[in-house]
């Protein structure tokens, strides 16, 4: 199988009139693991968002394409079953749907009907994975995200990405209210989807995440574009210097979306 | 003065009165409401006006219909519900108002037992029928449709259980509704003696489209001293069929009311369910399941009324709407003066699905004594699309996560139905209305 490409070209994002993203161009491939960094306000979510289609955000101009494939024109559940993912910042709850069925029902939605995976395979993929995921077993019966702490929403939403196997996976400050080690386990199941077959795009704010896992590229976002692009040094230099190098270097006084 | 139209006369009162052989005195309770039903009001259920709907006519007062005579001939909606012949003890069946089938475990009957039909009950065991019909829980002259209910009615169960009789097998009822002229007019009542227990399954099921049907449902529960019973309903009415039905229970010293109830009618429905914890310490618990559709109007009364010292009372009601349906929770936790110690609680809940669909949840405390404890909470609300965002961002079809956010509102309510029978139902039943 041919390795996956995400193109973004000149994407312009609205959200209640007000325009977020102001021409954002980004290709991530199949075995690339990518970071978007930046301040606060800067877009980074508005990106997440926009590719998976959430339904405040309005894209006004450029294109979103997956292998070539038109996202843009793909419904939600569409986008998911095409190959992407994302890891939302926020989850919603869900009150009695367990984990284990709503899983279930994610996997099978990508399978023939009459071809549902087996109760057993599955419970013993999920149990494999929550291992790994240091989780205890019964967050499998508990109703989806409902009275989950941070820390637990954060590994679920991992155990969502290793279950489902995506193309290209978006993990929007999945490290963001994690301890050092929760940081680790959950840095444990990302690294674990490490292949030629997968695609990473990490929104974060820290380098942290970062010393974790290593990006092959770093973008650095502000004023609703991406500004400054690099290697894994670039991250470390922005750990150690801060942003404000980059805003003298193009003469940015606020880099917030205005 | 409005002119009513009505399908029964006296003489066809006292003509099936007669060919029932019933006791005189039902003849005279039957009459007697009959005439008062003339002049009595509707029932006024709160925020539903119900003045131009249909409880006066329908097709026949009595059907003749042929009775089943073994599982192999019921519908299988009504198999579905019964389980193999040969494993279920305790059950009736009956096809519009015909008595068809009444099985009873010896065991039952040996311990004094009395579950039977109710023309049968008039007969042979009259003075205790006599003694619980229409006298202290519910009353003919409350309102037309109670008297309507006392002087036409034509089916139901009586189930009697004596003192210190634990019955472990949930006791079952099954009423068929499969002639469009049918016209349901159904009594249940339930006595449990002091120390005794029960639980009672009952069906509703309509394998039959009709132009114009009534169905006027009252069930009487009579709890004694430290008995308990856990009564399940699962209604399942069709389209134009106009229900009121009306569930109501008493509880002496200790006794336990806990209901399961599903209401899944298809047709318009009011709906009353009433506790009176009369005895010190007495509990009651209703747990309530609804799903309306296509253009069906629906008013759910759900009250507990405490009197006794340290009584609890619990009402837990969801509720999901469909297309243009609507749908009245109200929910009364009623605390009289002295019934000190006591817990009213209650949590009503409705999703709307569509534009159309119209809920409103009404949690109304009505308290007289000052050491008591009581809490409610309401809300009523539409499907979150942030919810269904997040579960096809996962692959699911929007359909699919309808569906998925719909069960699991429900489930909180399902999942605690204390009578499994009910529980595995309702999950059948919801899933096929929520799917059409």
């Amino acid at each position: 199988m041919p390795q996956s490409t995400l193109t973004v070209k000149d994407l312009h994002v609205s959200i209640d009139g007000k325009e977020i993203l102001k021409g954002v161009n980004l290709e991530i491939k199949g075995g690339e693991f990518h970071a978007i960094m930046g301040p606060n306000g800067t877009g980074k979510s508005t990106l997440s968002a926009a590719i998976m289609g959430h339904p405040k955000y309005e894209v006004t101009q450029g294109t979103i394409t997956l292998d070539g494939e038109d996202v843009l024109g793909m419904e939600v559940d569409e986008r998911a079953r095409a190959g992407l993912f994302l890891a939302m910042q926020y989850p919603s709850e869900i009150t009695g749907v367990t984990n284990a069925e709503f899983l279930r029902s994610a996997v099978n939605a990508r399978r023939e009907e009459g071809d549902e995976i087996s109760l057993m395979k599955f419970i013993r993929q999920m149990d494999g994975n929550m291992d790994l995921l240091e989780m205890d077993q019964d967050m499998s019966q508990r109703y989806l995200n409902e009275g989950f702490s941070g820390g637990e929403k954060k590994r679920n939403e991992i155990l969502q990405l290793m279950t489902i196997e995506p193309k290209i996976a978006i993990l929007d400050e999945i490290d963001s209210g994690l301890d050092i080690d929760a940081l680790k386990v959950v840095s444990k199941g990302i690294n674990k989807m490490r292949g030629e077959d997968f695609g990473c795009l990490m929104i974060t704010h820290y380098q942290r995440l970062l010393n974790y896992i290593t990006p092959d590229y770093v973008h650095v976002m502000m004023q609703g574009k991406i500004v400054k692009s690099g290697g894994a040094e670039l991250a470390e230099r922005l750990e150690a210097e801060g942003y404000d190098w980059i805003k003298q270097e193009l003469g940015i006084e606020d880099e917030t979306v205005q | 003065m409005t002119e009513t139209l009505w399908t029964v006369d006296e003489s066809g009162i006292r003509d099936f009165s007669a060919a029932n052989n019933e006791p005189e005195w039902l003849l005279n309770v039957r009459l007697d409401a009959f005439k008062k039903a003339e002049d009595l009001p509707l029932p006024k259920p709160d925020k539903t006006k119900i003045d131009k709907w249909n409880f006066t006519e329908f097709g026949t007062h009595a059907v003749k219909s042929a009775p089943f005579n073994s599982f192999a001939e019921l519908p299988e909606a009504a198999q579905a519900v019964v389980g193999p012949e040969n494993e279920t003890q305790n059950v009736y069946v009956q096809r519009n108002g015909v008595p068809s089938i009444l099985n009873i475990s010896n065991e039952l009957k040996e311990a004094g037992v009395i579950f039977t039909d109710f023309a049968t009950a008039a007969k042979e065991h009259s003075d205790l029928l006599q003694k619980y019909f229409m006298t202290q829980v519910v009353k003919a002259d409350e309102h037309k449709l109670t008297a309507l209910h006392a002087a036409l009615v034509n089916g139901g169960v009586f189930l009697y259980v004596p003192k210190n009789v634990e019955i472990k097998e949930p006791v079952q009822a099954v009423f068929i509704h499969d002639d469009q002229n049918a016209a349901i007019f159904n009594h249940v009542i339930v006595v449990t003696e002091a120390n005794s227990s029960v639980t009672y399954v009952e069906n509703y099921i309509s394998t039959v489209e009709t132009k114009q049907g009534v169905a006027n449902i009252v069930t009487e529960v009579i709890a004694g001293n430290n008995s308990q019973v856990s009564y399940g309903a699962v209604d399942t009415l069709t389209e134009n069929v106009t229900t009121y039905v009306n569930r109501r229970g008493v509880t002496a010293p200790n006794a336990r009311i806990e209901w399961s109830l599903g209401i899944m009618n298809d047709g318009n429905t009011i709906s009353e369910n009433v506790t009176n914890l009369i005895g010190d310490g007495s509990f009651a618990d209703t747990k309530m399941v609804v799903v309306g559709r296509g253009s069906q109007s629906m008013n759910f009364t759900t009250k507990v009324v405490h009197f006794g010292k340290h009584t609890e009372g619990y009402i837990l009601k969801h509720g999901v709407m469909k297309d243009a349906a609507k749908a009245i929770f109200n929910g009364i936790g009623k605390i009289e003066h002295g019934a000190t110690k006591s817990n009213a609680v209650q949590e009503s809940r409705i999703l709307m699905l569509s534009e159309k669909a119209r809920g409103d949840a009404n949690p109304i405390l009505l308290i007289d004594e000052d050491d008591v404890t009581a809490g409610h909470a309401a809300s009523v609300g539409r499907v979150d699309p942030l919810q269904l965002y997040y579960l096809m961002s996962r692959g699911i079809e929007k359909r699919e996560a309808e569906r998925l956010v719909i069960h699991g509102f429900l489930a909180p309510v399902v999942n605690k139905l204390p009578i499994e029978n009910v529980k595995k139902q309702l999950k059948g039943v919801i899933e096929r209305k929520v799917r059409q």
